[in-house]
């Protein structure tokens, strides 16, 4: 299936990258390019096939619901923000949402 | 090694870096060499091997501070199974205080404050960590091309030629550096082939383990039902030691199983005799070299003489193995990479008005081209109207793949299959169609999708002199059988080439 430039600009949003109106062209023919390939699978009978997801079989293993130690429990603040680009004080700094 | 050491009577030692993993790891043990004077060895290497570009990030002084630690406790008795083993690691396992950059962009600035439970457990066992290797942008690629820090070169050349060749990818920085004698061995990681190709095409054993082998904990996320840690090495011993490390269970991964690991090195040398090899038809493709043709049919007469038996068997979905991997992974990578956001971590756009925007541009800007396609592709095959017809049906025939390999297990105990349809192409041949570059992966990526061992080992050169691999594949969580098949390759192959040092 070949896609056209408006798919594009659509499928560009729902990623959120910003994409120049003179690229989605080029964007179009490329993906066409891949999905085109990609369509041998229509050949394939699925009827009554189970999807995959996963190739381990295993139950999820059940803890406690507790704060666990190390990097993935709480109260450590400094730690959680030392990488954002933008904070004041403990908090991520992003525009504003609300109005 | 120094004058103290001459004195003392320990054999002289030539090159520390001439030695494999295990053979260096033995000497540390008995005291013939210490862990500092390997690790400056290998970064007096690393800083002659620029042109290379394999590493992202060298970290001499914490390699240095490592490896007097690892001599103390060897001094103490308390060595680990890899004490003072200078290894190289992939720059996508998150490093406590190191930065960690998935060679992307949007990583810029971003260092981890905790470490990836596959690199911890080589701490734990003693390894010293020389520093980051390059890779393709969040793995996606087969060439290492698509790196933000640029590609990587492989220390491998035609004969009579000086065109720049690729070291493979996406683990192409770690590839290019245990071909290179940069390091002891590399850790990986492979969604599609990343580890097996780039060992292919660099002449070094590379080793995807069973999914759910190794912790994908602290490792940045690429497609998370197919990424599986593994080693690159110069042999199969060494792969075998470095994955009994990285290897285990993990309560921080729940897809990680609660298996325990097996003394991998054990399983070397063990006979081969009676092991039935499945050789499959469909892995005769269209336009493959002559001489990987043939080198195939070399393996098959090695494993014959070593008393294998061997089977034809026919895996007849192979062809829709890479159309199925290209709809899973990038449906996966654009979820793990919606994360990207410009807010907790990493780049964040200069200029922006509302939040969305701020998410636009700043996914715009810290994205490569390959990334921004796949997690396009990943958005649509997912999106409302086509979830069914792609992504559904991928994942039907990634069930029928899956079970023809169940079936072709009950009658085989190995799979053998050339590891890539090329040897190494020059950087820039094959970036110009999407396709083809992925193509590269057309052997590895079934194993992949049906979660088995598979390992490369390299097996003979072609005609220009470059190195060809050969695979085998194992049923699941027997990487005991899948050492003892690539070992038996290696001994019967006796490949022995190596690249000279012409980026010194």
């Amino acid at each position: 299936m070949a896609i056209d430039k408006d798919t594009v600009r659509k499928v560009a949003h729902l990623a959120r990258i910003d994409t120049p109106e003179e690229a989605l062209e080029p964007l179009a023919e490329e993906i066409s390019g891949i999905l085109q390939w990609i369509e041998q699978l229509m050949e394939i009978d699925v009827e009554g096939v189970d999807a995959m997801a996963s190739t381990v079989e295993t139950a999820l293993p059940m803890r406690e619901d507790v704060l666990q130690d190390g990097p993935t429990g709480g109260g450590q603040p400094d730690r959680i923000v030392a990488n954002a680009p933008k904070t004041e004080d403990h908090f991520f700094v992003v525009p504003k949402v609300v109005e | 090694m120094s004058p103290a050491a001459i004195l003392q009577g320990r054999p002289l030692m030539t090159d520390l870096t001439d030695l494999t993993l295990a053979g260096l790891r033995d000497a540390l043990k008995s005291k013939e060499a210490s862990a500092v004077e390997a690790t400056q060895a290998y970064l007096d290497r690393i800083d002659a091997a620029g042109a290379l570009n394999a590493f992202i990030t060298v970290t001499a002084d914490k390699a240095r501070a490592m490896a007097e630690a690892s001599d103390k406790r060897i001094a103490a008795g308390e060595a680990g199974p890899l004490e003072g083993v200078p290894l190289a690691i992939k720059d996508l396992f998150c490093t406590q205080g190191v930065r960690t950059t998935a060679a992307s962009k949007i990583l810029e600035g971003f260092t981890p404050d905790y470490e990836a439970t596959v690199t911890a457990n080589l701490w734990r066992d003693g390894a010293v960590m020389l520093g980051k290797t390059n890779l393709d942008e969040f793995a996606m690629g087969s060439s290492n091309e698509t790196s933000y820090f640029g590609p990587v070169v492989s220390p491998w050349r035609r004969a009579g030629s000086d065109a720049k060749l690729t070291p493979g990818g996406s683990s192409g920085g770690s590839s290019a550096a245990t071909a290179a004698r940069l390091c002891a061995g590399a850790t990986g990681t492979d969604t599609g082939g990343s580890i097996r190709q780039p060992a292919a095409l660099t002449g070094t054993v590379g080793v995807k383990p069973t999914y759910g082998r190794c912790s994908r904990w602290g490792t940045v996320a690429f497609a998370s039902s197919l990424d599986q840690a593994g080693p690159v090495a110069r042999t199969v011993r060494d792969a075998a030691a470095m994955l009994r490390s990285m290897a285990g269970p993990d309560a921080k991964d729940s897809t990680c199983v609660d298996r325990p690991v097996p003394d991998y090195e054990a399983a070397i040398g063990r006979s081969v005799k009676g092991l039935k090899i499945g050789v499959p038809k469909e892995y005769r493709i269209d336009g493959m070299p002559d001489e990987i043709e043939t080198l195939w049919s070399a393996g098959v007469d090695w494993l014959r003489a070593a008393g294998c038996e061997i089977v034809d068997i026919s895996l007849p979905l192979t062809k829709y193995a890479l159309p199925v991997y290209y709809i899973v992974a990038p449906a996966e990578a654009s979820s793990n990479l919606a994360r990207y956001d410009g807010v907790r971590y990493g780049h964040r756009a200069g200029e922006y008005g509302d939040v969305t925007s701020m998410y636009e541009k700043t996914r715009a800007e810290g994205f490569g081209a390959e990334v921004r396609r796949r997690v396009m592709i990943g958005a649509y095959v997912l999106s409302a109207g086509y979830y069914d017809a792609y992504y559904l049906r991928a994942q039907k025939v990634r069930k029928l793949i899956a079970d023809e390999f169940v079936k072709a297990f009950a009658d085989v105990d190995l799979i053998l299959t050339p590891s890539a349809p090329s040897a190494a192409f020059a950087l820039g041949e094959r970036s110009d169609d999407p396709v083809s570059m992925y193509l590269n992966d057309v052997f590895t990526v079934t194993g992949n999708l049906a979660g088995l061992p598979g390992g490369s080992v390299p097996a003979g050169l072609d005609a220009d002199g470059l190195p060809l691999g050969l695979q085998l594949l194992a049923r699941p969580f027997d990487e005991e059988t899948l050492f003892t098949g690539l070992y038996a390759l290696e001994d019967a192959a006796g490949f022995s080439a190596r690249p000279d040092d012409w980026w010194r």
